[in-house]
């Protein structure tokens, strides 16, 4: 593990904000676990919990928090400076930081949606939630670890493509879902394992071509910005 | 306003390993910094200024975090913007403090040696540590320091790979008496070796006290360049103000006037405002010619002693 991914991981996992990851996947297991244990059917809850949760909630909002923590914490206090003033590929230092958002984020939600697959449907549905969601957070972290770059509220945007553009656009303009995150999700873990939880608005071809060019046009924009980082100066 | 950059002789060892060529850096329709070339060799230079003159600017310039708008800046003929690989021979220390606050001081140094990619970089960092005297609180976590000790632990972070190239801005902020001292003799020391270090200040005295060269900037300009001591000394020669009350000001008045350096006298109600050629004269004679005329002086005060009407009247010359 390089030095980069190294104080990443350590400036994420050591402060305490990370105990603000843990409320959602847990709420998410809880409410799966009620259903189950009251024999409701899949049908009633799963997409629900499923996509209402999982997919629309936990997942996106994991990612935010850790792929703008993974950069936008250290722009905002100055401390990206130390890592910017040595002779690094601007490239390794991106590709360290989004791993390690990506990883982690694929870890909170994945596991918490593969339990809540297997008690809707058993291990295959599981299976299939829990590689969608590690495509889901490779694609919303290299999303989110742009916007650190592009602007000061990257937590604010987040959000808004999180809430109005999937959560509000997405339901009434049939266009946006081309580029939703949540649609792509939603499609790659139903083609895995078919169910009939899983209401899919666009096609495998779409999710997995646009899942790849999130990852390379966000990825490939946000080295070409921390190639131009500009420090302002407090007295200039 | 028209300016000439007032060129002291450039002290013989400067070679020119930092060079900054008509560079100008504008933010929308504001210039923060207008024209200015300026060559560094080895040993200590102050760019010294007022607050807002456009020193952290220039120094933002020369990191390579700041396009110049116009004009060019490199290390060792190499551009600095965009090209991370100068900082295999250049340091930098901002004025902002911020350090991973959760890493010990050992910690962070090594993890910058390791980033710099060094043979030995724990030998590297221990090495940078005990150049700044942080050997004793290595192994605390920077979160617990005081202001000077993290100013310390980011000098050390930035020497680890022994720089060329050693940039500072406002260095001594926040540390004691005895802690910018031996910050002062350590960039002394590297300056004699024959290390390029750049520090900005708007302090004068602690110029003086590291700096044989100078870089004055005001409001974005370079306005004076060169040897501390010739720029020190038109600072001192310049036309000073003071303020005056003494039990009979007209008849003092009468008798500065025939004062060689006394260029101008205003009376006033409360007193009399004195204008002087020459600071150091001025302030002898005052205390003579009061005696001999058996007057008392109730108050004598520099009227435009301000580092800005320095700075300024060095911008005017």
């Amino acid at each position: 593990m390089s030095t980069v991914a190294l104080i990443t991981a350590r400036g994420l996992f050591g402060q305490r904000r990370v105990l603000i990851l843990l409320p959602l996947p847990l709420l998410l297991i809880g409410l799966a676990a009620i259903c189950r244990a009251y024999d409701v059917p899949a049908d009633q809850w799963g997409a629900a919990v499923i996509i209402g949760l999982g997919f629309a909630v936990v997942l996106p909002v994991v990612s935010l928090i850790v792929g703008t923590g993974v950069l936008g914490s250290e722009v905002d206090d100055g401390t990206l400076v130390h890592i910017l003033t040595k002779p690094l590929a601007r490239r390794d230092i991106i590709l360290a930081k989004y791993l390690v958002a990506a990883v982690a984020s694929a870890v909170t939600a994945a596991v918490p949606l593969f339990v809540a697959g297997v008690l809707a449907d058993g291990a295959t549905f599981g299976t299939a939630l829990a590689v969608a969601a590690v495509v889901g957070a490779f694609a919303y972290s290299a999303l989110f670890v742009l916007l650190s770059l592009l602007t000061r509220r990257p937590v604010l945007l987040g959000l808004v493509y999180i809430l109005v553009w999937e959560g509000l656009l997405g339901r009434f303009l049939s266009g946006t879902r081309v580029l939703s995150i949540e649609q792509y999700v939603i499609t790659i873990a139903d083609r895995i394992a078919p169910t009939t939880i899983l209401p899919t608005q666009v096609g495998i071809g779409t999710a997995i071509v646009m899942s790849a060019v999130f990852v390379v046009v966000c990825t490939v924009v946000a080295i070409n910005r921390l190639g131009s980082f500009s420090l302002a100066g407090e007295t200039s | 306003m028209t300016t000439q950059t007032i060129a002291a002789e450039t002290d013989a060892r400067s070679t020119g390993v930092v060079e900054l060529t008509n560079v100008t850096r504008w933010y929308g329709n504001v210039v923060a910094v207008n024209d200015i070339s300026m060559s560094l060799g080895a040993g200590v230079t102050g760019l010294l200024g007022p607050n807002g003159a456009g020193k952290t600017t220039v120094l933002h310039m020369m990191a390579g975090f700041l396009a110049p708008s116009r004009g060019t800046v490199t290390v060792d003929g190499e551009p600095t913007w965009r090209n991370p690989g100068v900082y295999r021979d250049l340091g930098l220390v901002t004025e902002r403090e911020a350090v991973h606050s959760f890493l010990t001081a050992e910690q962070f140094v090594l993890a910058c040696a390791k980033m710099q990619k060094l043979p030995d970089p724990a030998a590297a960092a221990r090495h940078a540590l005990e150049l700044v005297e942080m050997t004793g609180a290595a192994n605390r976590r920077i979160g617990t320091f005081s202001k000077g000790m993290r100013q310390r632990t980011r000098v050390a972070a930035a020497l680890v790979h022994n720089p060329r190239v050693l940039l500072l801005d406002e260095p001594f902020n926040g540390m004691d008496p005895r802690q910018r001292m031996h910050m002062m003799e350590l960039l002394h020391s590297l300056g004699e070796r024959g290390h390029t270090i750049l520090f900005s200040s708007h302090i004068l005295e602690e110029v003086e006290q590291v700096a044989g060269l100078v870089q004055v900037i005001v409001a974005g300009r370079l306005a004076a360049s060169g040897d501390y001591r010739k720029i020190r000394r038109l600072m001192t020669n310049r036309p000073h103000v003071f303020a005056v009350r003494s039990s009979d000001d007209r008849r003092l008045a009468v008798a500065l006037i025939g004062e060689k350096s006394v260029s101008g006298i205003e009376i006033e109600a409360g007193g009399m405002t004195v204008r002087a050629a020459d600071y150091g004269s001025f302030t002898r004679a005052l205390p003579r010619i009061a005696l001999e005329q058996g007057i008392r002086l109730h108050k004598l005060v520099p009227s435009d002693e301000s580092l800005e009407s320095v700075f300024s009247y060095l911008l005017e010359a």
